[in-house]
């Protein structure tokens, strides 16, 4: 089938005995690897791996502690992403990096020379189009990145690394933000590029992926190569037992519980995003107890939005949030927290805890001044109770088993599990009637990912009303009740999460409404 | 009243004066607009002109050549520049703080020096025979016109065409395509191999340089001496202006101008001796600076990744 | 060029590496060392000016520390120091680029004239207290304009509280060589304040007055505020990201504000300290364009926060090192000529050793070799 199959060919990149370590972890660990001309070599790892670390050095970004690389047979030292494009070699990053300011070809011609330093737009804007109209990747040269999708800038970024002529081309993640039939049409591209000799390394932890894409595959774990198999001689099964080390259990019960009355509704909510554009536009659902609501979507498609309007840090324009038939539209973090909503932001590091402050500190967070004292002859509402603060900060942190030195110890020196376990222990401890969970398990391991959603069960099975939001659509079909698919700030349908097909949600996650579906089926 | 303080020459006279005051603010803020589009916030720029305004008197005060007053003053700014980028690009330390350091060192530096090479302060301060406007033949007997820009200091002419010089730079060059790109996505930038710490670098030099000429007009070119704090503000005034110039060299010369205006309509009516407290009017310009920035701050698109620090393995 | 020869003749590489936080003994080796390399650096500048470093460090700190009055004298510039360092400290810790303390402290002295000069007949006990009142509350004001701008509107609190600064200094300005002008001063200066109003003495014939007790007072406030209280903790969480903060339920912009008022209560304080413990008359602009009053204690503070890493205990060494700084080199001044703006050189000198300083605290530097 594939062409690494057939053809014996000189490996085009061999990596020997890379080690990188950073404080605390060794990332990458003696680590060999061998790439063909013309192959699709998957490189498959949990989060964590070591897998973009590894590529990170192919492609200049890390300097490796030892190892030797070889490109078409000769040793190479690449210090920067610079040497790296010299020697043909591309790299399209999971979060991209494009200036979204400047239009495609601004970003594609970023960096290369021009006679005398001054640019030509209109040359290069030509050159481009010729470019994307021969691999048949179509973007519009003119257009502003902040203006297109997730898809097309991901475009974008290959047609970056072909424009400088790259034979080896790696994708980290590259699926993760498309739709099923985005993915489909990425696939086509790869195959085609393959075909015409580019070697590509595909980064994944998705293993139906892997078995679809690539020709071969590399299973790295804790850092370490555990195997390189044809993927025609492998399997699921045997793929995922080598990536997490014990056989993988791939049901989660998903446990019945009764539903109740609407807890959270949301009307026709309209708000902004953080450039002032429409983000939310006209969106409405409601969440009842007992029931997990999963809202599945592309990134960037007012799922950020949604989850800060409700959590009350970001203002609607127009409609309503409800909570148990309270109007709570633009209200405070606080009173919507003190009404027993429970919030996981999706973007740990930034809004959900303070790193800079200790576990403790963090774990009281959003109830610390329930934890004042009278103070000699001052009343109580001034002074915190530190003995307090810690007894609770000890008790959560071994009923959710938070791996860390200290209560005393700086939140920023924990792992991305633990961290997000901080948050879990933090929000559940209120024991919330709502709960509000965005990506919770994005960048975790698999051990890490399933204790976190075993911990949304069970607060559903206690009556709590849960809203997920996610972009991995396995974790939305593994948890949800029922699905909701918002594509540019609209809700394309809302469907029983039992009769969901992939294609229909695929279609709904690219943009065609539920009701044309369906209806156009009749 | 009016009448008889508003009169031609009174108006002639203001608005060559505009142009003039305008000069330091030019020299700062174009420099500034370097920093800030790689993504450096400069806050050293006060100090930067303080040793600008204080290397130049020296120099000049020894050498008699006011040219070489202001390559030392450049030279001087350039130093600083590279101290301000060892601290923020290399070390990646916080960008507010490093430049109070840098506004400290310079201010405390300007004096020092100038006691150590020229003496005393207070008393009457000993002077340089300063910058004198030219006289540019046929354009400067042009009516009304002439006196205001054709009659001119060289510094002003040269200011005026550091505008178009920055503004070619940032909108037509591979250089200045690499600036904005590392000011708002340096990982990308990184990634396309821009060398960013260099970009930054070079930036914070220019930005040095820029400002530490800008200080100099103050002490061989506006006056003819040297006083501590003689630059009374204007780098952070620098600092205000580039968010109302949005970072673009033309809406700066605006900013400029504009605020160069409020300068002279001070000196001006001080001069003509109207009769209205000149504390009072030496306020204006900080007032004016002040509402300026609160009506643009909302609507100002910074460069996304200033006062952040890059490293590729964090 | 081949990437294989660009190695070659490239200068040794370091990589910089992030460390988990080091123990506090680690973190004091690096600032004492910061500070001893600054006064190395300091050495240089003397040298350049003609004079042996030993013999005018000698001098520096026998003038700040040797003797009774020396001592009383740089504990009577420690007073304004340790207020301003704290106004400073407390803006900074949610960072609130307060960098207008001159200005606040200016304010302070402006409103403690007016009731200074104004209500002559009151008893000291309640002229004091009044006095001090009114500026906190002037210099509070001062300092919650710019918050407010920051806000509401999103303007840079750096541009506003400087420039502030300067609408203060001519203000003042204004008012004591015009309707406030003493008619029988040589110079421009307000009447004198009340005699009640001034801070009695605490050893007779020495400069030191209760001033002193209030700020160490403020600063030990300043402590329990930061250990213990709520809004210590909602002060440190702002500061260390206001958008969590804001996300787990913190009115932050209410702490910001509240901040502002606190510390620029304290710099106005601190003026008051100037006006009636000092020059008892409001005073105008001093040659080098600072408030003849305000003296530059206002940008000092900013300094001494930072080198006291904006903890109180922190500040107040920082203080006390700034005040022997200042005193001692006068005395230095005097016994060698080396000129007495030094010490404003060494505020930057140790500043950017500072920085490198706490660089060395969170990273390491490693060669990298081929």
């Amino acid at each position: 089938m594939g062409l690494g199959e057939t053809v014996k060919e000189m490996p085009i990149v061999v990596m020997k005995g890379i080690t990188k370590r950073f404080p605390g972890v060794v990332a990458n660990d003696n680590i060999d690897l061998e790439i063909r001309k013309g192959e699709i070599h998957a490189l498959l790892g949990e989060n964590g791996a070591g897998k973009t670390t590894l590529m990170n050095i192919l492609y200049g970004l890390y300097t490796p502690d030892a190892g030797e690389i070889y490109v078409r047979g000769k040793r190479v030292t690449i210090r920067s992403p610079r040497d790296a494009v010299d020697l043909k070699i591309g790299m399209i990053h999971q979060h991209f990096v494009l200036v979204p300011p400047f239009t495609v070809t601004q970003n594609i011609i970023l960096g290369m020379k021009f006679p005398r330093g001054i640019l030509n737009l209109e040359e290069a804007e030509k050159k481009v189009a010729e470019i994307s109209q021969k691999y048949g990747i179509k973007v519009d040269p003119h257009a502003q990145i902040w203006q297109l999708s997730v898809g097309e800038q991901q475009r974008v970024e290959i047609l970056k690394a072909l424009f400088r002529g790259a034979e080896i081309l790696i994708l980290d993640e590259p699926t993760a933000v498309l739709t099923p039939q985005e993915t489909k049409e990425l696939f086509k591209t790869l195959r085609s590029l393959a075909k015409a000799g580019c070697a590509i390394i595909f980064i994944s932890h998705k293993l139906d992926e892997v078995m679809e894409i690539s020709d071969r595959v590399t299973v790295l774990r804790n850092g370490k190569v555990v195997a390189t198999k044809k993927t025609s001689a492998t399997n699921k099964r045997e793929l995922a037992k080598l990536m997490v080390g014990r056989e993988v259990v791939f049901r989660l019960r998903k446990a019945r519980a009764k539903i109740g009355r609407p807890a959270l509704q949301v009307e026709d909510l309209h708000a902004l995003s953080d450039r002032g554009l429409p983000a939310l536009k006209g969106v409405s659902f409601s969440v009842h107890e007992g029931e997990i609501l999963g809202i599945a979507g592309v990134s960037g498609n007012g799922q950020r939005e949604l989850a800060e309007v409700i959590a009350g840090v970001r203002k609607a324009t127009s409609g309503k949030v409800l909570i148990f038939g309270q109007d709570v539209t633009n209200r405070s973090p606080k009173e919507i927290i003190d009404l027993g909503v429970g919030r996981i932001p999706e973007d740990r590091l930034q809004m959900g805890l303070i790193t800079d402050l200790t576990v403790a500190e963090n774990l009281v967070s959003e109830v610390h001044e329930k934890f004042s004292d009278k103070f000699f002859f001052l009343p109580a509402g001034i002074f915190l109770d530190h003995a307090q603060i810690n007894n609770y900060a000890e008790k959560l942190i071994s009923e959710y088993k938070i791996v860390t030195p200290s209560r005393d110890a700086l939140t920023k020196t924990l792992s991305g599990g633990n961290l997000q376990k901080l948050i879990l222990a933090r929000v559940l401890a209120q024991n919330p009637k709502i709960l509000i969970a965005s990506q919770p398990t994005r960048g975790l391991d698999v051990g890490a990912t399933e204790y976190i959603r075993r911990k949304l069960l069970e607060q559903k099975k206690k009556g709590a009303a849960i809203l997920l939001i996610s972009e991995d659509l396995g974790e939305i079909l593994m948890l949800s009740d029922r699905i909701a698919v918002i594509y540019e700030g609209k809700i394309m349908g809302i469907l029983p999460a039992a009769k969901a097909k992939i294609e229909e949600l695929g279609l709904m996650m690219a943009g065609t409404p539920l009701s044309k579906i369906r209806g156009g089926r009749k | 009243m009016i009448g008889e303080v508003i009169t031609a020459t009174f108006i002639i006279s203001f608005l060559a004066a505009t142009l003039r005051m305008a000069v330091p603010l030019l020299f700062g803020t174009i420099g500034e607009a370097f920093a800030e589009r790689s993504g450096i916030l400069n806050l050293g720029i006060e100090g930067m002109m303080l040793m600008g305004a204080s290397v130049a008197f020296t120099t000049t005060f020894y050498t008699g050549s006011l040219w070489l007053g202001v390559g030392v003053a450049a030279l001087v700014g350039i130093l600083l520049g590279l101290l301000m980028a060892f601290l923020t690009v290399t070390m990646g330390a916080q960008q507010h703080v490093s430049g109070l350091g840098v506004f400290f060192l310079g201010m405390g530096l300007s004096f020092y020096l100038y006691r150590i090479f020229v003496g005393e302060l207070g008393g009457v301060p000993p002077t340089v025979t300063p910058f004198r406007p030219i006289y540019i033949p046929l354009l400067g007997d042009i009516p009304v016109l002439g006196p205001i820009l054709f009659q001119q200091y060289v510094l002003v002419y040269i200011a005026l065409l550091l505008v178009p010089i920055a503004a070619f730079i940032f909108d037509r060059t591979t250089l200045g395509l690499q600036i904005t790109a590392v000011g708002q996505n340096p990982k990308a930038a990184d990634t396309a191999g821009i060398n960013v710490f260099r970009i930054r670098y070079l930036c914070l030099m220019v930005a040095g340089a820029l400002s530490a000429i800008g200080g100099a007009w103050f002490s061989i070119a506006q006056s003819s001496m040297f006083l501590p704090l003689m630059t009374a503000g204007r780098g952070w005034v620098c600092i205000a202006l580039v968010v109302f110039g949005n970072w673009m060299p033309y809406r700066i010369l605006i900013g400029a101008l504009l605020f160069g205006g409020i300068d002279a309509l001070q000196t001006s009516l001080q001069a003509v001796g109207v009769a209205f407290p000149y504390r009072i009017l030496q306020m204006l310009p900080y007032i004016f600076t002040i509402i300026v920035l609160v009506a643009v701050a909302r609507r100002a698109t910074y460069p996304a990744a200033l006062l952040k620090p890059y490293r590729r393995e964090e | 060029m081949p990437p294989q020869l660009k190695a070659k003749i490239g200068l040794p590489k370091f990589r910089i590496e992030k460390r988990p936080p080091p123990p506090l003994l680690t973190r004091v080796k690096w600032y004492v060392l910061s500070v001893v390399i600054s006064l190395i650096i300091g050495a240089i500048l003397i040298l350049s000016a003609g004079v042996n470093p030993a013999i005018a460090y000698y001098h520096l700190f026998s003038g700040a520390l040797g003797g009774k009055l020396a001592l009383t004298e740089t504990l009577w510039r420690f007073t304004p120091l340790l207020l301003t360092g704290t106004a400073v400290a407390v803006a900074f810790t949610c960072k609130f680029w307060n960098i207008g303390a001159e200005g606040q402290m200016l304010a302070g002295a402006t409103l403690a004239a007016y009731f200074g000069v104004t209500f002559v007949g009151l008893p000291s006990w309640v002229l004091i207290p009044l006095v001090t009142v009114a500026g906190f509350l002037a210099g509070a004001a001062w300092a919650a304009i710019p918050a407010i701008l920051r806000a509401k509107f999103g303007a840079d609190d750096v541009v506003t509280t400087l420039l502030g600064n300067w609408i203060m200094l001519y203000f003042v300005g204004a008012l004591v060589e015009g309707p406030w002008r003493d008619p029988y001063s040589l110079w421009p200066e307000s009447p004198a304040i009340a005699s009640a109003a001034r801070f009695p003495t605490l050893i007779p014939g020495y400069r030191i007055h209760i001033g002193l007790i209030i700020a160490v007072l403020i600063s030990l406030l300043f402590l329990l505020i930061m250990r213990r209280s709520i809004w210590g903790y909602q002060l440190k969480a702002v500061g260390a990201n206001p958008r969590a903060a804001g996300f787990a339920g913190i009115n932050v912009g209410r702490v910001l504000i509240t901040a502002a008022i606190l510390s620029g209560g304290i710099a106005g304080i601190a003026g008051v300290n100037e006006l009636c413990g000092t020059h008892f008359h409001l005073k105008g602009i001093a040659m080098g364009a600072v408030g003849e009053l305000s003296w530059g204690y206002g940008y000092a503070g900013v300094f001494i926060a930072m080198l006291g890493g904006l903890h109180p205990l922190g500040v107040m060494l920082a203080a006390f090192f700034m005040a022997i700084m200042i005193n001692g080199s006068q005395a230095m001044y005097r016994a060698t000529g080396v000129y007495s703006p030094f010490w404003r050189v060494m505020q930057g000198v140790i500043m950017i050793c500072l920085l490198i300083g706490i660089f060395m605290i969170n990273y390491r530097v490693r060669r990298v070799r081929e």
